[in-house]
Order: structure tokens, then sequence, then C-alpha cells
């Protein structure tokens, strides 16, 4: 900004507390002990009504949790996480699981309602809602709702809570589950493994292409617990589906872990969109609350010809550790991933991707935007890599930073790896400030300041914004001027 | 979850067993054994670097170093005359010379008595039981990291030159320091320590030097302090035989309106590991850190860069490009760090490597690090094969395929090398580059 001294003021005086999201449900709830041991696992375990491979499955994963360390790569700095002292499953106490909509607390309805979720199907048909989007709703542990599960079963899609899945599908998550993201992944995936309570499942089967966006909704509502929601997408053979993703979070003074893991399986032919609107409570301007979002995302572009795509916004979480990652194992597979990070306030982020390029004729493409104001510090990190097969590999990596303000940094950390001659990788990245010309064009024109950086923000992330699904564009726009309230208005 | 306890290497425990038998016959003061014992306690902390160590993520010297060879004795005459052959081998830029052999200056190779007005030379081995006052209040400062390599130099550093010139010198003729290792294979920990007075300007030549197939262990440390206003041109040249693993460090602090370039050129040792330490201490300087690698066979060429933009109105540029062939394995770790005080800069990384075969590999990791807004920085990086469509050109205008192959890397490596100032030494390395070429 011309004005430096007028924006530092301007950023200083920003509140986070706007956060519109933070308020909190009043819901009895059923919710386990603090901490976390074998005896939590198998609970979790009965209260699902999980077969008994599924048990086991769980304890081997914490059994090699416990010999596990918390990865400190990452650029983000938080005190020691005690991992006894959150309860590991919460769900609302009256009707678990609800068969219709009827059954479901009234308070919980009014949640989503409040947060803009349409989850009555026919206030989605009178046009509350512009277009069909089927929507499974996740309050805290448990997936209270599916919409639209009916039609999308009439054209053979499966799109149901991971934990019914497990009961009328077992073949099916017993094929796909942990085959893309292993249980000892990593500190947290394995966590997940052991502990994960619900999550979307998405079945596309073979040749269809999903009638409807699907979406799945995340909130945290209770006090001292975490969420660990595990996702599993498979698209069969030449089929096609878009999944949304959104997640919010009542503003607390303490931190709130969220641990989860997304495994996407795109076979020949089939392509997977997928896209996030991360926006769970931030934390006050002093870095008071906010959620620990350390998630575990992975592509696999198992079939031939196979196309994987993230977009994701980011704005919320006081800490956010987050790798949307494409494995591009088909001959021809692709993998894309757009992202734009907006931090603020005393937020801590450390996203990016990993593009594997493992089969012939694979490409890539990453577009990273990140925007840090306030005392935000926002790292891109990332990898792209060709093995010995990869002849013909193709990625095209941008990373783009905009500082607003300097008590915040912004970080970049490439890798690209190459190990075939046939393979050509280009990167790119740039930081910068709103330059000084751009902004006297835009004012000599006519524009306040705040107008001209606005404008020029919206430009600057507009290569990802046209990635996203016409109704999530709209609310990540929105959130995007939310989140840089008072430094660009 | 439990803690892990490192396995010693056997190349680790014979350095640690190594230490407190040496350390009283290693030159140097009481301060200096005081230092030689706290870079001696860092390396026992951490250990030889490995893949782990994120610095070190893709030079494993674990693995490159299977066993620690002894230290070098100090050269005897009959050493001496070994080196002063394979220095005949060097190309001639027409500089007065500054010789070290087995990490210890050689004054009888060395053209004390010839140089230019303003240029003095001292012992570092003499200097550093001296308390020379650069010995004092330099060492150590420019070259300043937690990093094994640096900590093993400063444990073990037996000699190496002090250089200085003195301000206002404007020094015509290049200066060149060679460094050289001859006999059984051995370890050498050589120093330097070079000051550029305020509104010199000098050429300095680097070059390393070692017979083919003797495993020498070098671990080299250059540190230059240019002050303000100054002009100095850097090249390195690495030429080590081809089973040597060779670690330098080159560390730079820069002082204000000045302007420094730094080359490194490596085709030849088994293994290279070249890191860069760069400070801007005064503003308004500009920086060009470059180098090229031309790899072939097994060999593996790692640069890691580190400049740190501390002040305001300061430029850097870094250009590199790498050429990989057989199953060579080629490096690039670039980090900019801009402080938050150092608004207006300027900064702009290129990594650039081409992969001739499949057994090539390429790990690029160009890094920012970004506290000020007020800043424009960019970095790039690119791996890939030949042009399918140029290459076709020239050969569809009768260049053999071979011959266009070379035309066109020498214009790709030539890019790098255009950042060389001075004229002679640009030549001899375009002339290193063909014959690289034509013997591929």
């Amino acid at each position: 900004m011309p004005a430096v001294q007028e924006t530092v003021e301007q950023v200083r005086a920003i509140d986070v507390d706007q956060y519109k999201y933070g308020f909190e449900t009043d819901v009895e709830m059923d919710v386990a002990p603090k901490g976390l041991n074998e005896d939590i696992v198998r609970l979790i375990s009965s209260k699902k009504g999980e077969p008994a491979w599924m048990t086991e499955w769980r304890l081997d994963a914490f059994r090699r949790w416990q010999t596990m360390r918390e990865p400190t790569w990452a650029r983000v700095d938080y005190p020691a996480i005690d991992f006894n002292d959150i309860h590991y499953y919460a769900a609302p106490k009256n009707n678990p699981a609800p068969k219709s909509l009827d059954e479901v607390d009234p308070a919980i309805l009014d949640t989503y309602k409040k947060l803009g979720i349409p989850l009555r199907e026919q206030e989605i048909l009178a046009g509350v809602q512009t277009s069909k989007v089927a929507v499974d709703a996740v309050f805290d542990s448990v997936s209270v709702v599916t919409t639209f599960k009916e039609e999308l079963a009439k054209a053979g899609v499966i799109f149901c809570s991971i934990s019914e899945a497990m009961r009328e599908h077992p073949e099916l998550v017993r094929k796909y589950l942990g085959t893309v993201v292993p249980v000892t992944d990593n500190f947290y995936a394995t966590m997940n493994s052991a502990v994960f309570t619900d999550g979307s499942f998405v079945y596309v089967p073979k040749g269809v292409r999903c009638p409807m966006e699907l979406s799945t909704y995340f909130r945290i509502n209770e006090k001292n617990t975490g969420q660990f929601e595990r996702t599993l997408i498979i698209a069969d053979e030449g089929s096609y589906v878009s999944y949304l993703e959104g997640c919010t979070a009542p503003q607390r003074d303490e931190n709130q872990l969220h641990a989860a893991v997304v495994e996407l399986i795109a076979l020949d032919d089939a392509e997977i969109k997928y896209s996030t609107v991360q926006n769970w409570y931030p934390g006050d301007s002093e870095g008071k609350g906010g959620i620990y979002n350390f998630v575990t995302k992975r592509g696999d572009c198992r079939g031939k010809n196979s196309k994987i795509s993230w977009t994701q916004v980011e704005t919320g979480s006081s800490i956010t550790w987050k790798y949307p990652s494409c494995i591009l194992r088909g001959d021809g597979s692709r993998g894309e991933f757009y992202s734009i990070a907006v931090s603020n306030g005393r937020q801590q982020v450390d996203s990016g991707t990993k593009m594997i390029h493992l089969g012939k004729n694979t490409t890539s493409r990453i577009i990273a935007k990140g925007i840090s104001a306030g005392r935000s510090n926002s790292t891109y990190r990332g990898l792209v890599s060709a093995h010995r097969k990869a002849t013909n590999a193709r990625n095209f990596t941008n990373c783009d930073s905009l500082l607003i303000g300097n008590k915040c940094g912004a970080h970049t950390v490439p890798y690209i790896e190459s190990k075939n001659a046939t393979a050509v990788f280009e990167h790119e990245a740039t930081t910068s400030k709103i330059s000084e010309e751009q902004m006297f064009y835009c004012m000599q024109r006519g524009l306040s300041a705040e107008e001209a950086t606005a404008l020029i923000v919206n430009g600057f992330v507009k290569d990802v914004l046209q990635q996203l699904p016409m109704e999530f564009a709209v609310e990540a726009q929105k959130l995007i001027s939310i989140s840089l309230e008072g430094s660009v208005g | 979850m439990t803690d892990i306890t490192p396995i010693r290497t056997p190349a680790e425990s014979a350095i640690l067993s190594r230490f407190p038998e040496v350390k009283a016959s290693l030159p140097g003061t009481s301060a200096v054994a005081t230092l030689r014992e706290q870079a001696f306690g860092r390396f026992q902390e951490t250990g030889l670097p490995h893949r782990r160590i994120e610095k070190w993520k893709y030079t494993d010297l674990r693995a490159l170093m299977r066993e620690a060879a002894p230290i070098a004795a100090v050269p005897t005459e009959a050493d001496l005359a070994i080196a002063k052959a394979l220095l005949a081998g060097l190309p001639d830029f027409g500089a007065a010379n500054v010789t070290v052999v087995n990490g210890r200056f050689a004054p009888s190779l060395s053209d004390l008595g010839a140089l230019p007005a303003g240029v003095s030379v001292v012992d570092l081995g003499e200097a550093l039981g001296s308390g020379h006052p650069l010995v004092v209040e330099r060492m150590g400062r420019a070259a300043a990291a937690d990093d094994a390599a640096l900590s093993l130099n400063a444990a073990f550093v037996a000699g190496g030159a002090i250089l200085t010139v003195a301000p206002g010198t404007a020094v015509e003729r290049p200066i060149a320091l060679r460094f050289v290792t001859v006999g059984n294979a051995s370890a050498v920990y050589p120093r330097a320590l070079i000051e550029i007075g305020k509104g010199a300007s000098v050429t300095l030549i680097e070059t390393h030097l070692s017979a083919d197939g003797v495993a020498h262990q070098a671990n080299e440390v250059v540190e230059i302090f240019a002050g303000d206003a100054t002009t100095v041109d850097h090249i390195r040249i690495n030429a080590h035989g081809d089973a040597a693993v060779d670690v330098s460090s080159l560390g730079v602090v820069l002082g204000g309106e000045a302007n420094l370039r730094t080359f490194n050129f490596v085709t030849n040792p088994a293994a290279a590991r070249h890191q860069v330490f760069f400070r801007f201490a005064g503003e308004h300087s500009t920086a060009t850190v470059s180098g090229a690698s031309l790899l072939k066979g097994k060999r593996h060429a790692d640069t890691t860069l580190f400049v740190d933009h501390a002040v305001e109105n300061c430029a850097s540029r870094e250009m590199f490009a790498h050429v990989l062939d057989g199953q060579a394995t080629g490096v690039f770790q670039g980090m900019i760090l801009v402080r938050p005080e150092a608004q207006k800069t300027d900064g702009k990384m290129m990594s650039r490597a081409v992969l001739l075969s499949d057994d090539a590999t390429m790990n690029n990791k160009p890094e920012l690090e970004i506290y000020a807004d007020d800043v424009a920085c960019g970095h790039g990086a690119t791996v890939g094969a030949l042009d399918e469509d140029l290459l076709f050109y020239l050969r569809a205008r009768g260049l053999p395929k071979a011959e266009a192959e070379a035309l066109m890397l020498a214009a790709f490596v030539g890019e790098a090398l255009e950042s060389i100032g001075h004229d002679g030494v640009r030549e001899t390395l375009e002339g290193l580059v063909e014959a690289w070429l034509k013997a591929r």
C-alpha cells in the first residue's frame, strides 16, 4: 500500500473476532471421557457398530501411533498438544442416528440454518438454494443427515456417512480404506486411523456422471473435543464427481484439534473435483484460541487418464498444516491444485501440495496464492517429483505471495525432484506487495485506496476462484473480503 | 514415544575419537582452542549430516563418507614438488599466486614477493597462534551457521591464508588462491580469511586441486569481508580429483554500495557440496551468486545458498545451470531470506537443469522466506531435456547430433558463465565446458 503507516494501523486494528460463525449450539451431548487409549478406540468402534476387522484396524493404528513422534518440520509454532486432554468422541445425545430430518434435534437444524446450509430437500427444491447440492452434515463426531440420498441412489451413486458405509458397503470400504493414505503415513493420519469418527463416503459407479454436487459440512461444536473425520471418495471407471467441503467452529479461547484424512481414488478415465472452503475459527487477534487444522488429503490417480483436482480456499484455523496431494500413477493421468490461503491476525499456514509423477505422460498444474496480513505467516510447501518411469511428465507451478503490512511473513519452500530426462518441470514464484503503479492507476480513475486494493487482490486470486463451483466461488469471494477486512477493505 | 539414539557411523566414530588425539598439535592461542572445543562439541551433537537434516536432505555425508580419511600431514618437500607439478596443469590467468598445500600455507609456491601493491598475505596457521586481529575479530563471522561442515572445519583447521586488500586499492592483477591436496587419501580442513578494504576492487580466483583416483576428503571454508563501495569478482573452480569428496563453505559479508560476484564451477569430483552464506550488511549493494555444474558418471554436486537480506535496498541475483549425464545427481537448494527491515529488496533466483540421461537426477529446492512487504522477490526452477524442436532445427541444417547437442548445451551453460566479470577466466571456463562436452 502506498500509505504504509495507514495500512499498518488498519491491520493492527483488525478484529479477527469478527468471525461470524463463532456461535455455539446448546445440545445435550454424549461425550467420551477425555484421553486416548485402547478403551477409547474400542468405545468409538462400538458406538459406530463397526465389524470386528475395523476395530482391529483401529487398534493396530493406535499401537503404531504410540511409537510415532509429532512432526516438527512445518514452519508453525504452537505449544505442545496434550493428546490426553481431548474428548475423542462427542455426539448429540438425543437420537444420534436419526432416520429422517424430523428426528434431528431442532437446535442442530438451527445451527445449519444459521450457517446457511440447506438440509431440507424441499427448501432446496423451492429455490432457497440456486442449484441442487446433496449435503452430508457432520456435527462433532457424527453425521446428522445426508440429503438427496435416494435421488443419488437412482443414479447408482452411494453418498453416505462413512460409518453407514462400513455397515452397508463393507466390501468397498475394506477394499479402498487406507490404500491412499496408509495407516502409518504420518503422526496425525495414524491418529486419525485409530479414532476417526465420521465423514463422508462416496462411490460413483462405472460411467456415471454424478447428477449433482456432493457436499459435506463439518461443524465442531462441543468444547475440548477434536474432530477426526475420514472421507473416502471412489470414482470408478469413466465417472465424474464434484465434491465440496466446508467447515466452521465456535469461537473459544482454547485450541481445538481437527485431524482429518481424505482419500480420493480415481480409476481409468474418472475425474474427481474436490473443493474446500476452510473457515475454522482462526483465534482472536492475539492468537488465543482457534482450530489446529492438521489434515492429510491425498488423491490417487490409479487409472489411465484419470484426473484429480483440488481447489481450496483457506481463511480459517489458527494453524493449518495441510498438503492435498496427487499420486499420478495411471498413464496420462492429471493432477491439479488451486489454492488461496489468506492469513490474518496470528494465523500460521503451512500448506501446499505434492504431485508425484509415476506414470507416463502424466501432467500436473499448481497455482497457489498466499495473502498474508496482520502478524500471520504463510508458507507454501510443495513437492513435484518425477520417477524414473514417468516419461514425458509435465508440471507447471506458480506460487505467488502478497504481503499486506510488514509484520507478516510469506514463504515458499518448493521441492522439485526429477529422475527422468523427458520430464519437464517449471516452477516460478514471486512475492510482492501491491505495486504502487497499480494503485496509482486505479486511484487515478477514481477508486479509493481501499477499493483499489480490493480490486487488485481479487485479480490476484482470480485464477483460483475461477476453479471453484459457482455457489462456492461467491462464498469464497465474500470470505476473502471478510478475512482482510480492516486491511484492505 | 521413544527417543531415537543416533547410531554413529564408522566415519563419525573415527572423527570423534581423533579430535582429542590431535587437538594439542593444532595451532592456536587458548582462545582459538576454546573455539575448537566449542565447534567440536557442536559436531558431537549433530554428527555427520544425513538426509534427515533438512539442509542436507539431498547430500547424505554419512553415505558419501563411508570412512574418515586420516588428517593430512604437514607437506614434505616431495609433496610440495608434486603439488607444483599439479599446479602446472592449471590454466594461466596471469595471477599472483597464494598456495595452500594439504591444508597449510605453502610460501614456496606463493608469489609473496610479487603481490600487487596494497595486498598482503599472512599464514593463517601462524596467525591462529599469534592472536592476529583478523582471527580474533572475523574468523567464523561470515560463514556463521549451525552446520556440521562448518563445525568440523573450525575444530580441525590447521592453516590456510589471510589475505587483505588495503582500502581504496584497485588491484588490476587477479589473485589466485590455490588449494592443493597431495599424497594418499587424506582429510584437509583449510581456511581463508579475506578482508577487502573500503573502496577497493579485486578479482579472486579460488582453485581446488587434487589428483584423480585418490579419495581425499576436503572441507574448506573461505570467508570474505568486503567493505563499503568495494567491487569483488570471485570465481571458484573445483578441480578436485574424480574420487574426492569436497565440502566447501563460502561466507560473505558485503558492505554498502558494493558489488560482489561469486561463481562456482564444478565438473570432476565424485561428490561436491558448495554452500554459500551471504549477508548484506550495508544498503544499496548488489550481489550475483551463480554457478555451473557439468556432471557425468556417478558424480554428485550440491549447491546450497543462504542469502540474507538484512538491510534495505539491496539486490541479489542467483543464476545456476546444471548439466547432468550418466547417473549423475545435481542438487540446488537456494534460500533468500528477507528480514522485516529489508524493505525494497530485489531478489531473483533461477536454477535450470538439463538431464541428458534417463538415469540422471536433479533435485531443486529454491526457497523464499520473506518478512518485509515492500519487496520484489522471485525464483524459478526448471528441469527438462534439451528442446527436441531446436535439436531438430540444428540437425536439419546438417549438424551431427553430438555437435548440435554440444552447441545447445554450451549456450545453456554460457548464460551462467556470462556473470563472470574477468574475461580471461570466463574464456578459460568456456574452454573447459567445450572440452567437457567433446569428451561426453
